[in-house]
């Protein structure tokens, strides 16, 4: 019996590591461990053995049952991993085609400055103040010490609504910090942006609506010199933290002193190129202490009080960050063009 | 305001680069825009004596010309024109010469005689007849300067001079002038600066026997001065004058033309000559002219006058427009023999309001409309006497009529040190502060400052402020943060709303536009707005840039379909678009609008289908929080295809439209293909905004879910039959999704099927068997009972 056993654990561990596939595993099995197998029939002879010899003869086919049960699982393993790394092979693709697209839509360019330039006012601790574009002319001028007469009032230059010049487009998002001057409680830290409106014929540089980023702070003790810090700031966020500026006179009617910005030219730094038109400098901005009688206009105490504000184009912040060369793309809105953005 | 650094120099020796000179003026507040060399574009020409010449071999009107241009040799050029002599100096292009517009000149044969240069005419030096009278237009340009052979003819011509160009801001007229920009000048480089008073010898006689002037109207002119001069003798300026001339920008014409111009460019003061003979009734009069009142002005123009302008006018008819241009019945011509100096000041506004509406602007109108100096007028005609001396072009009479009508009073400013550096956040001391309010002119009278005649803008001591900071330098002031209360700086709810719509609409693919707020009226018969339409009311702009952008848009929808148009035309195959525009509405009882912002979506092209855009719209209004959103069947909307057009409400409330562009609106503007649109009001889903949304527990039992398909009537829209299914199907209906429609046999005509996919889940207990058929009993029988609607 014994020879028998060891035959039989003989051949099937042959016959299972020669078994190539997991159907011909299982059916070598049933063929040797199932209930109608050749271990079985083996042990059904037992019977027939003395009493000393059963449990030796027990105890090898139990060790054989274990070693065959161990062989086919270790060759089923070894055969599912064959399976998959086949089927791995087969699926193989190009990694190097393209993905599905996604189309994500883009913010318009203008929107984009703006957007950054609100962000970085919001972090100094600004709200953003909103105001409306069809306008007094009061507003829009009178109370921004530019009186009656002024050139900037003519028909030539803005559009009004009525016959009486009282009610215009707006030439300036200023008017927005007459109303907070107006309504709001002191101390004000405001950027009004929006579109502004001038009687400029379309071309390159020029468009008769175009969108402005308009600051103001009034405060207790205000200064010139934080108006050059306030300003670098906003330069440095912009433009990185090496990026030099330059503040020169200028004259604006509600500010006084006033003075222009002027940004170290990104292309050349200064030395003078195409972009900067040999200067090395861009003008960027336009700001100036708020003018002590705009302030006192608007019911603000100036002997407490003092404020300055600035203003800054978008449309000339967006050519030059993105280098637009004909700001009618702004509004053409040609798809091809806002998907660069 | 184009400067001449040789003229500058008169009045204040700068001795500096070209560079450091912008550059200074610049930070002290006169921008400078450009900077050139009156010379520039001519190299490598010279001065050269002609010593030999012979006809060209092969041609009948060459001549080859021997030239002694200073080199180690003399030189061979060929030259066609006529004009040239032996001994003669010529200006000598060299070999590798350049000249004015670029022009190069390289040695070259003509016709087989080698020429090593060209001969220069007034023309190729970037000069005229103007410049220099004896010289001819067409032929060799003969020098008669004082020069050696191999001199550089910039420096023969005097084309040695800088011209720097300024930006002039409007409340600094005296900078208009070489004064007024040599005072800036020294203050900014620190240098001595004074200001010449002219001298004038006159010969005798006395204005008064020959000119009586009379101002009628004082607020229009506030001060008339004149001068005469008699025995004019009209002839080219010196080169000096005419270089300075030119250099400034001015066309030199002859000796009393030029002395007005040169006075304007040096003192600001705009001036005109008079032909005396041409002034009926020895009278002047400054009046508003006569309504229909005529004059033909110097420029060969009639013009049609109101009582708005002021004229100068003779006992009888007007012979100049005041401040802007002279008449021609007064030029001075040829045969001129006695003139009339006129340096008068008048209002700007009214100077500027006659410009625009003559529309002509000049030299003269550009500055007066700036509000000049009352003060100005004296000098200035004392000035123009003087040149008159000596130039040798006449005998000034003795004698000045000065008519005062409107008095300039001084002004003063009190000095407030403290109030300046608290403005400015510096430290200056009172003495500094006065050292330079003192080189600009300002005077004081113990704490009063006393404002110059010429600085009309100054008024506050924040303008004292501006003129110490600019002297002590802007960017030296050291930069500093504001302090003060911390604030808290953010978004309003409303700009926030808007970003998050904005954001979402990036998301599902839509590009940002930003289109015009203003258009045209035939932009409502575009989209076919009826004639009574409310939206037809718009603002009207009374002085548009064309009808095209006349009025303010009511509706957002032709931006969009503009936009697509445009797309479209350019074969963009697909697009995706959104703006946040707003709208002006007229108000009841404003002048103003009623601004609102609307978020727009079109599209067309890809798989641009109504669907499509619905799922955007749903997707929005749920990411916003919108609850209770309805869409209706739409067909009157008349610019929307009327079978695929739906309003859109929430709680009851209009809130948008959207639908399939009509298809007669895609044909208005150029589309070819079907174009959707929708259009959301963000004021109205602001206020329906539900609250932020809390947390519900997850289901803990299983759903069960049954599929039904029914058949019901063509015509009955699917959002009745859900609402039907959500009303029957009771508190174990957790969800209701149409998988299905179909239309077709063996659907009998006029019906349709429609299949649902319902979920049914129990809060509390997985849900019997039983709960789950009642809950589908019910809704099958209200279903069948509400629109006939059977269980295919």
């Amino acid at each position: 019996m014994e020879q028998k056993l060891r035959a039989l654990r003989d051949a099937s561990l042959s016959a299972i590591k020669e078994a190539g596939a997991l159907d011909a595993l299982e059916a070598l099995r049933v063929k040797y461990l199932g209930k109608k197998g050749e271990l079985t029939a083996i042990l059904k002879q037992m019977g027939s053995l003395s009493a000393e010899e059963r449990p030796v003869m027990g105890q090898l086919a139990n060790q054989i049952r274990e070693e065959l049960t161990q062989a086919i699982e270790d060759a089923r393993k070894a055969l599912s991993e064959k399976a998959l790394e086949a089927r791995l092979a087969a699926e193989a693709t190009d990694v190097t085609m393209p993905g599905k697209p996604v189309r994500i839509g883009r913010q318009h360019p203008l929107t984009k400055v703006i957007s950054e330039a609100k962000e970085i006012f919001i972090g100094m601790g600004f709200t953003i103040a909103e105001g409306p574009e069809v306008e007094l002319s009061d507003y829009n001028f009178t109370r921004l010490n530019t009186q009656e007469g002024h050139p900037a009032r003519d028909r030539q230059d803005t559009f009004y609504f009525d016959d009486n010049d009282e009610v215009l487009l707006r030439t300036q998002t200023s008017p927005v910090q007459v109303h907070v001057m107006e309504t709001q409680p002191l101390p004000i830290r405001i950027i009004s942006p929006g579109r502004v409106y001038r009687k400029d014929e379309v071309d390159a540089t020029h468009s008769p609506m175009f969108h402005q980023i308009e600051g103001l702070v009034v405060d207790e003790g205000i200064t010139f010199a934080d108006l050059k810090g306030t300003l670098n700031e906003l330069v440095h966020r912009l433009y990185g933290p090496e990026t030099r500026t330059r503040f020169r006179p200028h004259h604006f009617p509600f500010t006084e002193p006033s003075c222009e910005v002027d940004v170290e030219c990104f292309e050349c730094h200064g030395k003078g190129c195409r972009v900067c038109k040999g200067e090395g400098w861009i003008e960027l901005l336009g700001a100036g202490m708020v003018h002590p009688k705009v302030l006192a206009g608007c019911g603000i105490d100036t002997d407490k009080y003092s404020g300055f504000a600035f203003g800054v184009g978008a449309e000339r912040m967006a050519m030059f960050r993105f280098g637009i060369s004909d700001l009618r793309l702004m509004f053409e809105n040609d798809t091809r063009f806002l998907e660069q953005f | 305001m184009n400067l001449s650094r040789e003229w500058l120099n008169d009045y204040t020796k700068i001795d500096v680069s070209d560079k450091e000179f912008c550059d200074g003026m610049t930070m002290s507040g006169s921008k400078v825009e450009t900077v050139a060399r009156t010379g520039d574009g001519i190299e490598n020409v010279v001065a050269g004596k002609v010593t030999f010449m012979s006809p060209h071999p092969d041609s009948d009107h060459l001549w080859v010309c021997k030239i002694d241009a200073g080199q180690s040799r003399e030189l061979t050029i060929v030259t066609g024109a006529q004009n040239v002599s032996v001994e003669k100096m010529v200006p000598v292009a060299l070999d590798g010469a350049k000249l004015p517009g670029g022009k190069e000149i390289h040695t070259g044969k003509l016709r087989g005689v080698i020429s090593e240069g060209m001969l220069c005419s007034l023309g190729e030096l970037g000069l005229d007849t103007h410049d220099y009278p004896y010289a001819i237009e067409n032929g060799i340009f003969i020098l008669e300067e004082p020069c050696e052979p191999g001199q550089d003819i910039r420096e023969v011509l005097g084309l040695t001079d800088s011209v720097v160009e300024f930006e002039i801001t409007n409340n600094r007229p005296d900078c208009l002038s070489v004064i007024g920009l040599a005072r800036e000048a020294a203050a900014t480089f620190d240098t001595p600066f004074a200001v010449h008073t002219p001298v004038v010898k006159g010969s005798g006689d006395d204005i008064r026997s020959y000119l009586d002037v009379e101002i009628r109207d004082p607020q229009l002119c506030p001060r008339y001065t004149a001068r005469m001069v008699k025995n004019i003798r009209i002839e080219p300026s010196p080169a000096w004058l005419r270089r300075r001339l030119r250099a400034s920008g001015i066309r030199p014409i002859n000796n009393i033309v030029d002395i007005t111009n040169y006075v304007m460019q040096e003192y600001g003061q705009p001036m005109h000559a008079f032909d005396y003979s041409c002034v009926g009734g020895n009278k002047i009069v400054v009046r508003r002219a006569e309504p229909g009142e005529t004059l033909m002005t110097l420029d060969g123009t009639p013009r049609i006058l109101t009582p708005n302008m002021l004229v100068i006018a003779d006992a009888e008819k007007p012979i100049g427009l005041a401040g802007v241009m002279g008449g021609e019945n007064s030029e001075i011509v040829d045969g001129t023999r006695m003139i009339v100096f006129e340096s008068a000041n008048f209002n700007g506004t009214s100077i500027r309001k006659t410009a625009i509406a003559l529309g002509m602007r000049t030299d003269a109108s550009s500055k007066f409309e700036k509000g000049l100096d009352p003060e100005g007028t004296i000098p200035a005609v004392q000035r123009a006497c003087e040149l008159v001396e000596l130039l040798g072009a006449g005998e000034v009479i003795d004698g000045m009529i000065d008519v005062v009508a409107a008095p300039a009073a001084e002004k003063s400013v009190k000095l407030e040190p403290a109030s300046i550096n608290a403005l400015l956040g510096t430290d200056f001391t009172r003495d500094y502060m006065v050292s330079v309010l003192t080189k600009l002119g300002f005077t004081m009278r113990g704490d009063d400052v006393i404002v110059p005649s010429w600085r009309s803008d100054i008024e506050h001591y924040a303008d004292l402020a501006e003129e110490v900071a600019r002297f002590y330098g802007y960017d030296v002031i050291e930069p500093t943060m504001f302090r003060g209360e911390t604030a808290q700086g953010g978004w309003s709810p409303k700009q926030a709303f808007e970003n998050r719509a904005a954001s979402l609409c990036r998301a599902m693919g839509f590009n940002e536009i930003l289109t015009y707020s203003f258009g045209s009226r035939s932009a409502w018969d575009k989209i076919r707005l009826p004639g009574d339409s409310p939206l037809r009311n718009a603002l009207v702009i009374q002085n548009p840039l064309g009808e095209d952008r006349s009025v303010m848009r009511t509706t957002a929808m032709p931006s969009m379909l503009d936009v697509l148009s445009t797309n479209a035309a350019r074969r963009n195959p697909s697009v995706r678009f959104y703006e946040l525009a707003t709208v002006y509405r007229p108000l009841e009882n404003s002048p103003l609008a009623d601004e609102s912002a609307w978020l727009t979506l079109g599209e067309y092209g890809g798989n641009a289908d109504f669907f499509q855009l619905k799922g955007c719209v749903e997707a929005i209004l749920k990411d916003l929080r919108i609850e209770n959103v309805r869409y209706s069947a739409e067909s009157g909307n008349p610019s929307f295809h009327p079978g695929r057009c739906a309003d859109i409400t929430a709680d009851g409330k209009p809130i948008g439209v959207i639908g399939q562009v009509h298809p007669l609106v895609c044909d208005a503007y150029g589309l070819e293909s079907e174009a959707f649109y929708a259009q959301l009001d963000m004021t109205a889903l602001r206020a329906l905004q539900a609250p932020e949304r809390t947390f519900k527990a997850l289901p803990r039992f299983p759903a069960v879910m049954r599929d039904i398909a029914l058949v019901c009537r063509a015509d009955i829209p699917v959002a009745d039959l859900e609402d039907t299914i959500t009303a029957a199907g009771g508190q174990y209906l957790e969800a209701v999704a149409l998988f299905d429609v179909y239309m077709g046999a063996p659907i009998p005509a006029g019906f349709k099927s429609v299949a649902f996919s319902l979920t049914l889940r129990a809060a509390d207990q997985t849900l019997t068997e039983e709960h789950a058929a009642e809950t589908m009993t019910a809704i099958l029988d209200a279903l069948s009972e509400k629109h006939g609607a059977t269980i295919r």
